[in-house]
């Protein structure tokens, strides 16, 4: 398999293509959380650059200074197509019994979560989040590993899945 | 005290000795410090300030037990404690996962005795009745587990059968054995040193001698806390006993079990020995050191073959899977493990094997499973080769490890599905309807154990 981004789409592809189709679509998260990826991937790239052109400045001069600021500059637009990868590769998809939620680019990764095995929903939002009126939905279980966390979705919508996560998981919920 | 503590539901106190118990080391060791500080101290003068801080300690402890009352009251065990800030704590008895007895040495020497009750996600400090006269602690177990089974409290305890008994020669040679490893490794590196170089032997003595120690007594800590290893099967759950100086008995319902891992070391294998552990849902992340407290229990710490094979068999059914193995191509992944890198799952079951030094075969009922993962890395994906993971709760999990990618996405979708039917089987969830599950199921097990709805699903495995 190539190593190209995934998008949502990639849900109806493998490996979920085994799953049996859900009753909703696959999701991802709002386009404001590239926005926000990509102000951070600037932000710190300003920021690096600030430094390392000042460092460059004392000790070499002004053409060094420039140079070292031009070449921190190159790097973040790697940076921004790994963050732009990775954003897409965000989706989930609510089905009767389960969340589906995969991601990665690098390591890609898919994990089916039933409701029933929720122990509980956590919904945080940072300040860069609020900034972006977003927020995170966590789901956790029982085991350390599974990892069900969805970033950068709009308010409304975070609190939308935690409310339906919560009366799920209560109504499917399964003893330990 | 109080007669027979836990037959009505009237508040009880703990045994009036608790406090001795359970200052008794820390006063201990403050008397001790306050003896060498008060022999080096140049003048005999304030000798009344060093009795300050074993004496709070005492009273602190005195006014502990005063303050701690415990009360079973049918459906919960409610244990109030603490003075300044009252803590009271209700344990739904349906949702008991373990019964530990736990009696240290003092303890056991004034006979008293800790009962442990263990929730999942609860820590260590709950649900703990230290301490009882053993007779109290006894009685009050078997009540909590009858209730646990939907039974009447008064139900005395259940006969029970003695599976396995591990000798305490081949406990003590096990431990040797996977000592004699480091140890052996050690004595190379000194007499290679003292040849290479004395001086440098001399050196390093100290960091070898600190190392021996440190082997000694980790032997001696496995063989005090599993001497004389006895797993018992009852009715209402595998019962442990095991310790020398201080001793643990633990009762696990086998609902309760979520995983069990049998662990076959280097050194282990050419005896044929192997080790069998049982994981219980408890706090992930706070296992700690204390044989009582962590919830992952060993269900043999040594044994043969067949033994284990036996006790597999009582905990969580027929666990003869066919197992399948990953392609070839998966040797560049994973180049050494993949010696003995196999999987496989039917209905209600699924197996892993891992490891290559320290091979490990882990059994996930699928009612059990928590979540199922589809994870691959970069090399995964350019040998188009995917692991599927199966979470237990807590840290343990199956992992079909280099499968082929496509099979891994149906595996995915297979393991999902297979664990929700499993789940759909154990139809009354004993842990979230403690009223439901009042009704007595007998389950047709050998030695027709009464066992409570989860192990429906499980027996048929």
């Amino acid at each position: 398999m190539s190593a190209e981004p995934m998008s949502a789409e990639a849900l109806s592809a493998e490996p979920a293509e085994a799953l049996s189709a859900g009753h909703t679509g696959a999701m991802s998260p709002s386009p404001r959380l590239w926005r926000m990826r990509r102000a951070e991937v600037a932000a710190a790239g300003v920021v690096l650059a600030g430094i390392v052109g000042t460092a460059a400045q004392l000790t070499a001069g002004p053409a060094a200074a420039g140079a070292a600021a031009a070449g921190v500059a190159a790097c973040t637009v790697p940076a921004l197509w790994f963050a732009r990868n990775r954003f897409r590769s965000w989706a989930y998809q609510e089905r009767d019994d389960d969340l589906i939620v995969e991601r990665g680019v690098m390591v890609r990764r898919l994990s089916v979560v039933p409701y029933g095995r929720m122990q509980f929903v956590d919904v945080t939002a940072g300040p860069v989040d609020r900034i972006y009126r977003l927020a995170t939905v966590r789901l956790h279980t029982a085991a350390a590993a599974s990892d069900a966390r969805i970033p950068g979705l709009e308010r409304e919508e975070a609190a939308r899945l935690r409310d339906r996560l919560a009366a799920l998981g209560e109504a499917k919920a399964a003893g330990l | 005290m109080n007669g027979v503590p836990g037959r009505d539901d009237s508040w009880h106190r703990l045994h009036p000795l608790s406090p001795v118990v359970r200052s008794g080391r820390g006063v201990l060791a403050v008397l001790a410090a306050v003896g060498i500080s008060s022999s080096s101290a140049v003048d005999g003068g304030s000798r009344w300030f060093d009795l300050v801080l074993p004496a709070a300690v005492g009273i602190a402890a005195v006014v502990g037990w005063l303050v701690t009352r415990w009360r079973l009251d049918g459906v919960t065990l409610r244990i109030e404690s603490g003075l300044i800030r009252r803590d009271s704590r209700q344990l739904p008895i349906a949702r008991i996962q373990a019964v530990d007895l736990v009696r240290p040495f003092l303890a056991r020497a004034l006979g008293l005795a800790e009962l442990r009750v263990r929730l999942a996600g609860s820590s260590d400090a709950d649900g703990r009745l230290a301490y009882l006269t053993e007779q109290a602690a006894l009685e009050l177990r078997a009540r909590l587990l009858a209730a646990h089974h939907g039974m009447d409290p008064a139900t005395p305890e259940p006969a029970e059968q003695i599976a396995v008994v591990v000798p305490t020669g081949r406990l003590i040679g096990s431990v040797m054995l996977s000592a004699s490893g480091s140890a052996g490794g050690l004595v190379l590196a000194g007499i290679v040193l003292a040849f290479v170089s004395p001086a440098g032997l001399a050196a390093v003595a100290g960091t070898l001698l600190w190392w021996v120690i440190s082997c000694v007594s980790l032997v001696w800590r496995r063989v005090s806390e599993q001497y004389g290893f006895t797993v018992a099967q009852s009715p209402d759950g595998i019962r442990i006993r095991r310790g020398l100086l201080g001793t643990v008995a633990e009762t696990i319902p086998v609902p309760r079990v979520q995983a069990v891992r049998m662990i076959e070391p280097l050194l282990w294998r050419r005896v044929g020995w192997c080790r069998l552990e049982m994981d219980v849902a408890g706090s992930p992340g706070r296992d700690s050191a204390d044989g009582g407290a962590r919830m992952r229990k060993v269900l043999l710490p040594v044994g043969g073959r067949p033994q284990a094979r036996f006790l597999l068999a009582t905990v969580i059914g027929d666990a003869a899977l066919e197992l399948t193995r990953p392609p070839g191509r998966a040797r560049w992944k994973a180049p050494l493990s993949y010696h003995f890198l196999a999987a496989g799952h039917d209905d209600t079951l699924a197996v892993s094997v891992t490891g290559r030094v320290r091979k490990v075969t882990t059994w996930v009922p699928l009612e059990k499973a928590q979540s199922v993962r589809y994870v691959q890395g970069p090399l995964q994906r350019r040998l188009r080769l995917a692991s599927v993971h199966l979470d237990a709760a807590g840290h343990v999990r199956a992992e079909f490890r280099e499968r082929p990618q496509d099979q891994a996405g149906l595996l995915v979708g297979e393991l999902a599905a297979l664990s929700r039917e499993a789940r759909r089987h154990q139809d009354a969830p004993a842990g979230y309807h403690p009223t439901r599950a009042a009704e007595p199921v007998t389950v047709p097990r050998q030695a027709a154990s009464v066992a409570s709805p989860v192990n429906a699903a499980q027996s048929e495995a």
